[in-house]
């Protein structure tokens, strides 16, 4: 695939576009209600941009990849997102064609620079790890330069969808309030929830393991139910466990401990028969080649059930909360939050919530790197 | 002639399933019976006293398993009680599960329609656009990890809100199409991983092979790449028509939606009607094992067509 985009440049575009988008943005009024708000007339910030912007294309037509190229297409489309945003209160609801220009200035240049950085080889190390980061954050960067861009522009009510700059605003000011929802739901219910449910899965699978009738009929089953919806049973739990954490860790229990079973059950079948018949020869007792062999040959498996498990436990303490809850609580703040209106709550609330899901994800995936160091998918 | 191409072994492996299994499904049953008494016990027993009256074991047997809100209905009341409103009612009645069923799956399966083409459309850009695979694919990854589902109830608020406000469609409409959305969200992000997956696993030899025959990337990608993903593809529509039953379900918890099997679910917990919640539970069960095993049975179809069973 890199030898065909060697044989298609498609950077080459690109550039050319932006000066196009440079000259409008120049050119063109930035206020559709003020004919003579020009960028050039923006002050020196206004120079600074239009000099960095147009070095940059020019930088990105000349040569092609260059250190110094994607140095300045960052700076560039950094200075022109900053500008867009800093003149875009002002613009509310009249925004300009001029700015059009400058957003889509800064934008084409940003995916030059992307798609610099996407063509340069992988490597180990920590540049390597780093360039893995950036791409992807850059991207998440401008996908929120857009969404403030479009909702302030296009004056969309905030009922409907708020700027992530309301968002930020809103997380800042009610963090004790985030925090408690956190303990509440998280560090209470899911984490109980998910080491009971995971580790009785793991029990429960070492147990089928050794009884293939059980293996044989508890099986279908477990995969049957992981297709259910689990979520489902939390108006019950609710019922037999009460309001607080521990009925939301009652769903986290069962919404985790099939996938955990099914895995395991499976990563206990993984190890080869020559393996097995090889801890034979060597005389390993059931528990031996149970941990020596086994157990290790499973592990890629429990890790993929631990990851799965990881955003099915959250997913499921949320939306047990939907069903009756203390006053605290991410899912009860979700829910009350929606029915007044106070979107901005609400993605502050998922703000932290997928924060919180992607560092148990990332701890578990890192635990996983650490202990399966050998397997085949991570030697690279 | 298919039926000639199925291998041997398969009818032996068949009946040393299907007995355990069944000897599973009883001891749950079992465990089921014996728990609805236990945990039904103390409120039989509170009846009981009221009415000044020492039961026997018989006596309290019967109460346990017949009682109108217990904390755990015995299998047969819940049986009954989705018999009853499957069959006894019109079929667009407010109390018909049937009708309750409907509404669910057809948001289900319009947002899995929807959700597995755009997932689909996702992996093609990922796979041929190296720019895009660098970039939008970590989202795509750690997209996973956020609770979507959490996202839910304000998205059907949102979008019930933007398209019976704003663009003026129907109430019905508005819900079901939030529904959608919902289900949408949720069955894409399998499809894309599973498809991308898919879409990388021919071999580079074959690969090599379709350049040797100057193949363009539309020949290779509708000859080897496509027919190659197949099997990934049906393994995430799985995952994805159970999700997107989920997402339907949880999609009509927060709207007040009056139709559906969630809705069943948070009228029966409102109003303490366990048997209803265990018979709704027990609807889309079936209704998520029924459309898992058409997804399955359309994919051993589509291998065996291919000559690609094993």
């Amino acid at each position: 695939m890199r030898a065909m985009g060697a044989t298609h440049p498609r950077g080459h575009l690109q550039p050319w576009i932006a000066f196009l988008g440079l000259f409008a943005a120049v050119a063109l009024p930035l206020d559709a209600a003020d004919a003579w708000r020009l960028l050039p007339r923006e002050g020196a910030f206004g120079w600074v941009v239009i000099l960095l912007l147009a070095a940059a294309a020019y930088a990105a037509v000349k040569a092609e990849r260059s250190p110094v190229t994607a140095v300045l297409l960052a700076l560039a489309s950094c200075a022109g997102a900053w500008m867009v945003l800093d003149i875009l209160p002002g613009l509310a609801g009249h925004a300009g064609p001029g700015f059009w220009a400058l957003l889509a200035t800064a934008w084409l240049l940003a995916w030059a620079l992307v798609s610099q950085l996407a063509a340069i080889k992988p490597r180990a190390g920590p540049a390597g790890f780093l360039l893995k980061l950036v791409v992807p954050l850059l991207f998440g960067a401008w996908l929120l330069v857009f969404w403030q861009v479009i909702v302030v522009a296009f004056q969309v009510p905030s009922v409907l969808i708020p700027p992530p700059s309301a968002i930020w605003a809103k997380l800042v000011s009610s963090i004790p309030i985030l925090a408690a929802d956190f303990r509440q739901t998280f560090l209470k219910a899911v984490i109980a929830g998910y080491v009971l449910g995971c580790g009785s899965g793991f029990l429960v699978a070492i147990l089928v393991d050794r009884v293939p009738f059980l293996q044989r009929g508890l099986l279908p089953v477990g995969n049957l139910v992981s297709a259910l919806p689990i979520i489902g049973i939390a108006p019950i739990m609710v019922m037999w466990f009460g309001f607080d954490w521990p009925s939301k860790a009652a769903v986290v229990v069962v919404a985790t401990f099939f996938p955990m079973l099914v895995n395991t059950v499976t990563g206990l079948a993984a190890s080869q028969p020559m393996q097995r018949d090889l801890m034979r020869t060597y005389a390993a007792n059931y528990w031996q080649s149970l941990f020596k062999l086994r157990l290790p040959e499973a592990l890629p498996f429990i890790f993929n059930a631990l990851k799965i498990n990881s955003t099915l436990a959250l997913i499921a303490a949320i939306v047990a909360e939907f069903f009756g809850t203390p006053i605290v609580g991410m899912g009860f703040r979700i829910s009350t939050e929606v029915g007044r209106m106070n979107i901005d709550m609400v993605w502050a609330e998922i703000a932290v919530a997928a924060l919180a899901g992607s560092v148990f994800y990332g701890v578990i995936a890192l635990i996983e790197r650490a202990s399966t160091f050998w397997h085949p998918s991570f030697r690279t | 002639m298919t039926t000639l191409a199925v291998p041997a072994p398969r009818p032996l492996k068949k009946p040393g399933q299907v007995f355990p299994v069944m000897v599973v499904v009883v001891a749950i049953l079992a465990i089921w019976y014996v728990g609805a008494f236990f945990l039904n016990a103390q409120l039989a027993r509170d009846a009981f006293a009221r009415q000044k009256v020492e039961p026997t074991l018989g006596q309290m047997i019967g109460a346990t398993y017949s009682m109108e809100r217990p904390l755990l209905p015995a299998p047969h009341q819940v049986a009954t009680e989705l018999w009853k409103s499957t069959t006894g009612y019109a079929i667009n009645s407010k109390r018909s599960l049937v009708y309750h069923g409907w509404v669910t799956l057809s948001a289900t399966l319009a947002g899995f329609v929807i959700g597995t083409l755009l997932g689909l459309l996702l992996a093609v850009g990922i796979v041929h656009v190296s720019s895009l695979d660098k970039s939008l694919m970590p989202w795509v990854v750690a997209s996973q990890t956020i609770p979507i589902v959490a996202i839910a109830p304000m998205i059907v608020v949102v979008g019930y809100n933007l398209m019976n406000g704003q663009l003026g469609l129907s109430t019905d409409t508005s819900r079901f199409l939030a529904k959608a959305m919902i289900s949408t969200y949720l069955s894409f992000f399998p499809i894309t991983v599973g498809m991308v997956k898919g879409l990388r696993s021919p071999d580079p030899m074959h690969l090599d092979l379709m350049r040797t025959y100057s193949a363009t990337g539309w020949q290779a990608f509708w000859k080897l790449r496509f027919p190659a993903s197949l099997p990934y593809l049906f393994t995430s529509m799985q995952i994805a028509i159970a999700i997107s039953l989920v997402g339907a379900i949880v999609g009509e918890l927060p709207t007040g939606a009056a139709a559906g099997l969630g809705a069943r679910l948070l009228a029966g917990s409102y109003y303490g009607q366990t048997v209803q919640i265990w018979a709704a539970l027990l609807a889309a069960s079936i209704l998520a094992a029924v459309l898992v095993a058409i997804v399955g049975y359309a994919n051993r179809l589509v291998v065996r067509r291919m000559g690609m069973a094993r």
